[in-house]
C-alpha cells in the first residue's frame, strides 16, 4: 500500500517506551489487541518504526513477521516518519470528479515531492487519502486538523503559505 | 424551559466549515445579551445539507441560517433572538417566500423526504442520552425485553421486510434467524461502520447524529441471537464518531442500558469499540471479523457463514449501521407501518449521499421506490451550471453507474441490479457530461488496486491487469481487441474472486462498457475523448486569426514546442507538446483550445 522505507534515525525516548509499555499491559488480555496496541503506539511515536514493532513483539510474544504483516497492510500505520504539516488530499470519488487529481498534482509540483513523501526540511509531507466524508465541500485537503474545502487549484500555493 | 433553541449542525461537513468557533460564540454573545436562561444552544449531528454549512437552525420557527460566519454571530443573537427580528441575508435563500420566511421543513430539500434512520440527526444533542430517551430512545429495548420473547423479536423484523442497508441486501429478520439458530456458549453482535465506499458517508452522519440508536439496536439483537457481547467497528478517520459512541456507551453503561440485568432482567450486554485502520476490504464481512480478532484484514471462505463460525469462531451477527437504525422504530410503530413505505420487496427507507456535479450535495433519506430524477432534481436541485445529466453511480467502487435512460425507474434493491447497478450502502455520485466514464472506470480501479487485500489471484492480478488495460486506452493506445480482452476478464474476475469486494470489482467496468460503449470505441478507434478529460488524447491548438503574437506562450511552455514571430500567429509543435495546459491558461486572447 505504498509504504516506503526510509532509513531516518529511530529517536524514540525513554518516557515513549514506558508510555508504550503502559499501552501493552492495559490492552494484554483483551481479545485481538494487537490492533488497539498497534494504533496506540503510533499516536506515542507518530509512526511504527521497526524498533517499536519489536518492543510490541517482544512484549505481546507475538512473532515479529505477524506485527510487520499488519503495519504494512492497513494504510494508517507509517513506517516512515511524517513531515510536521500532514497534508491529505481526499481523493474519494466525490473529490475526484471536481477535481481533486489537479489539486494533487499541483501540491506535488510545489513542494517537489511524491505521495507519501516528506520534504527534506521535514515540514510538509503529503499523502493521498480516501473519503474523509466532507463530500458537500469537494474538493477537500487538511492540513494537520485544519480543513479547506471547496478549494481550486489556484488556492494551493496560498494555503501552503499559511504554514511556511 | 427555554424559549428558543438554537440547533447548530456538528457534524463533520460543519465542523470543517467551523461550527465549533460558531458555537463559541453564540454562547458568548448570548450571555453578553443576558438571554443564557431563555436560548439555549444544542450541537447536533448532521442537518444533510453539507454544502451550506455552517448551519443553524432556529427554533421553534426552524429559521434555517445557512454559511454562518463568526462575524455574522453578533447580528443573529442580538436581531433574532433578542428582537425576534429574522436575519433575512443569512437565511438559506429556498425559505424566503412572499409570505415571509418559512420553516426549513418547507424546502425542496427536505419537503419530500422521509428521515426513519436519520430521525434524531440534527434534532437531538447526540452527546446527551437524555435528549435520545425524550425522543423513545430505548424505549423498544424496554419492550422487547419485557414483552417479546427471542423468537417474536426475530419474526416481527422477518415480517417487516427490512433488508441489509450495507450493500448486498440481504433480509435482515433471516440473519439474525440464522445467528439464534446455531448455539454457542458465547455468540456475538457486530455492527459494521467501516463505511469504506468513497463518496458516502450515511453511517458516519448516525453515528454522530444519533449513537445510541446503534447501542440500542444492538442489545436488542443481541437479545434475539442469545448473544451478551456486541463490537462496532468503525473507521479511524472518522474521529468525532469515535468520540461520540465512546460518550454514548459511557452513558448507557451508566443508566444500566448495557451492562448486567437491564431493565430488570437477566438479560447481559456490552459493546466495546474497535478502530479500522484504513482498509477498504474491512467492510468485507468475514474480513472485518478477521481484523477485530487482530490480524490482517484478510477475508476467509464461506461457508462456514458467520452465524455458524464468525467472530473468534463463534456464531456472529452483523449488520450495518443504517439497518440497526431501522431496528427500534420498527418494533415501536409496528411492522405494518414500516412495510408502508416502499415498493414490493424493498420497504422502508433508503439513505443517500448525494455528492459529485449536483447543487444540494449532502444527506438525503427517501422511500424506496423514489425515481433517480427525483432524487437529483427535486432533492438535490440539478445540476450545476446548466449542465446535462450523464450518468450517476451508485454502490461506490463495487457498484455501477445508471444512464440517463434510466432516470425515472424506481430505485430500490432489485431494480439496480436489473439495470446493472446495485444499491451499496448508498453512495450517490452524480456525473455531468464533462466526465468521461472510462476515466471514471479507472479511477475505480485504481481504487480496487489499492485496496486488493492480495489473497486471491482473481482480484491481485486480474484487478491490476484491468487497470493496465483501462490505463492504455485512455492514453490512446488501446485496440477494439482490447475492449473484448477487458470484458472477458471482468467476467472472469467476477466469477472466480474470493470476496465480495473482487467479485464486485469489475462493475464499475462492465457497467460503463454497457452503457457508454461508444465512449470505448471512440477511445482507441478515434483516438479521442469525448468528454475531454482523458489528456493524452487532447490536443492544444492555436487559432490565428486570434492570436496577437505576444511571444508569451512561447515564453512560458515548458519544452518548448511553440514557435512563431512576434506579432505573427505562433504554432504549437504536437510531438513536442507535453499537454500541460500552461499556455492556456496565459494566453491573453483566448487563442488557445483543446479538441
Amino acid at each position: 500500500m505504498g509504504i516506503k522505507q526510509k532509513t531516518v534515525p529511530f529517536t524514540g525516548t525513554r518516557q515513549q517506551h514506558d508510555d508504550l509499555l503502559k499501552v501493552i499491559s492495559k490492552h494484554k488480555d483483551d481479545k485481538g489487541a494487537l490492533m488497539p496496541i498497534m494504533q496506540e503506539a503510533q499516536e506515542i511515536y507518530g509512526y511504527l518504526p521497526i524498533e517499536v514493532q519489536t518492543i510490541i513483539s517482544n512484549e505481546l510474544e507475538i512473532p515479529l513477521e505477524k506485527i510487520y504483516g499488519i503495519a504494512t497492510f492497513y494504510s494508517q500505520f507509517s513506517l516512515s516518519p511524517k513531515g510536521k504539516y500532514i497534508i491529505s488530499v481526499c481523493l474519494g470519488t466525490a473529490c475526484y470528479v471536481k477535481g481533486a487529481g489537479d489539486i494533487s498534482n499541483k501540491l506535488k509540483e510545489l513542494l517537489g515531492i511524491d505521495d507519501g513523501e516528506c520534504t527534506p526540511d521535514g515540514k510538509f509531507s503529503i499523502e493521498s487519502c480516501r473519503c474523509i466524508g466532507a463530500c458537500g465541500l469537494a474538493p477537500v485537503i487538511t492540513v494537520n486538523d485544519d480543513v479547506y474545502g471547496k478549494i481550486t487549484v489556484d488556492d494551493v500555493e496560498g494555503i501552503l503559505a499559511k504554514y511556511e | 424551559m427555554y424559549r428558543s433553541h438554537v440547533l447548530v449542525c456538528g457534524g463533520t461537513g460543519c465542523t470543517s466549515s467551523g461550527a465549533t468557533k460558531i458555537i463559541e460564540s453564540l454562547n458568548k454573545e448570548i450571555n453578553k445579551a443576558g438571554l443564557m436562561d431563555e436560548v439555549s444552544v444544542v450541537q447536533t449531528g448532521c442537518h444533510g445539507l453539507c454544502a451550506l454549512g455552517p448551519i443553524i437552525v432556529v427554533y421553534p420557527e426552524a429559521t434555517f441560517y445557512s454559511m454562518v460566519k463568526e462575524e455574522d454571530i453578533p447580528e443573529i443573537v442580538n436581531e433574532h433572538l433578542l428582537k425576534g427580528r429574522i436575519v433575512t441575508r443569512l437565511v438559506y435563500d429556498e425559505t424566503i417566500t412572499e409570505e415571509g420566511i418559512s420553516s426549513i421543513n418547507e424546502t425542496d430539500f427536505y419537503k419530500k423526504q422521509h428521515r426513519i434512520a436519520l430521525r434524531n440527526c440534527g434534532v437531538i444533542n447526540p452527546e446527551s442520552i437524555d435528549e435520545y430517551i425524550a425522543t423513545n430512545g430505548y424505549e423498544a429495548l424496554g419492550r422487547v425485553l419485557t414483552e417479546y420473547t427471542p423468537d417474536q423479536v426475530i419474526q416481527t423484523i422477518l415480517d417487516s421486510g427490512l433488508r441489509g442497508r450495507g450493500g448486498g441486501g440481504f433480509p435482515t429478520g433471516l440473519k439474525w434467524k440464522l445467528a439464534k439458530g446455531n448455539d454457542a456458549d458465547q455468540k456475538y453482535v457486530c455492527c459494521n461502520a467501516d463505511e469504506g465506499d468513497p463518496g458516502a458517508f450515511m453511517d458516519r452522519s448516525v453515528l454522530e447524529g444519533d449513537p445510541h440508536v446503534v447501542l440500542e439496536a444492538m442489545a436488542i439483537a443481541g437479545y434475539a441471537i442469545g448473544a451478551s457481547m456486541g463490537y462496532i467497528y468503525v473507521r479511524a478517520e472518522y474521529p468525532i464518531a469515535v468520540e461520540r459512541l465512546n460518550i454514548a456507551i459511557k452513558q448507557a453503561r451508566e443508566y444500566g442500558l448495557l451492562g448486567n440485568n437491564i431493565f430488570g432482567t437477566d438479560f447481559n450486554f456490552d459493546i466495546e469499540l474497535r478502530l479500522g485502520a484504513g482498509a477498504f476490504v474491512c467492510g468485507e464481512e468475514t474480513a472485518l471479523m478477521t481484523s477485530i480478532e487482530g490480524n490482517r484484514g484478510e477475508p476467509r471462505p464461506r461457508p462456514p457463514f458467520p452465524a455458524q463460525k464468525g467472530l473468534f469462531q463463534k456464531p456472529t451477527l452483523l449488520n450495518n449501521v443504517e439497518t440497526y437504525a431501522n431496528i427500534p422504530l420498527i418494533i415501536l410503530n409496528g411492522v405494518e407501518w414500516f412495510r408502508s413505505m416502499g415498493t414490493e420487496k424493498s420497504k422502508g427507507t433508503k439513505v443517500f449521499a448525494l455528492g459529485g456535479k449536483i447543487n444540494n450535495t449532502g444527506l438525503v433519506e427517501v422511500p424506496m421506490g423514489t425515481t433517480l430524477r427525483e432524487v437529483i432534481e427535486e432533492i438535490g436541485g440539478g445540476i450545476p451550471g446548466g449542465k446535462k445529466f450523464k450518468a450517476a453511480q451508485t454502490g461506490g467502487p463495487s457498484g455501477g453507474c445508471i444512464p440517463a435512460e434510466h432516470y425515472d425507474v424506481p430505485i430500490d434493491y432489485d431494480n439496480l441490479l436489473s439495470i446493472g447497478s446495485m444499491m451499496g450502502s448508498g453512495g450517490l455520485i452524480v456525473m455531468d457530461e464533462t466526465n468521461c466514464m472510462v476515466d471514471i472506470a479507472k479511477f475505480f480501479l485504481e481504487f480496487t488496486v489499492d485496496e486488493s487485500c492480495g489473497k486471491c489471484t482473481p482480484c491481485r492480478v486480474g484487478t491490476k491487469r484491468l487497470h493496465e488495460m483501462l490505463d492504455e486506452i485512455t492514453k490512446g493506445n488501446g485496440t477494439i481487441e482490447d475492449i473484448d480482452k477487458l470484458e472477458d476478464l471482468c467476467y472472469y474476475i467476477k466469477e472466480n474472486a474470493l470476496c465480495g469486494l473482487g467479485q464486485c470489482a469489475p462493475n464499475p467496468v462492465i457497467s460503463t462498457l454497457r452503457y457508454f460503449k461508444d465512449e470505448y470505441v471512440a477511445h482507441v478507434e478515434d483516438k479521442k475523448c469525448p468528454a475531454g478529460v482523458c489528456k493524452a488524447l487532447l490536443s492544444y491548438n492555436i487559432d490565428a486569426d486570434a492570436c496577437k503574437g505576444c511571444t508569451l506562450c512561447a515564453r512560458i511552455c515548458p519544452t518548448g514546442a511553440i514557435t512563431g514571430k512576434v506579432k505573427e500567429a505562433h504554432v504549437i509543435d504536437q510531438s513536442k507538446c507535453i499537454k500541460c495546459g500552461a499556455c492556456m491558461e496565459k494566453c491573453r486572447f483566448g487563442a488557445i483550445s483543446i479538441h
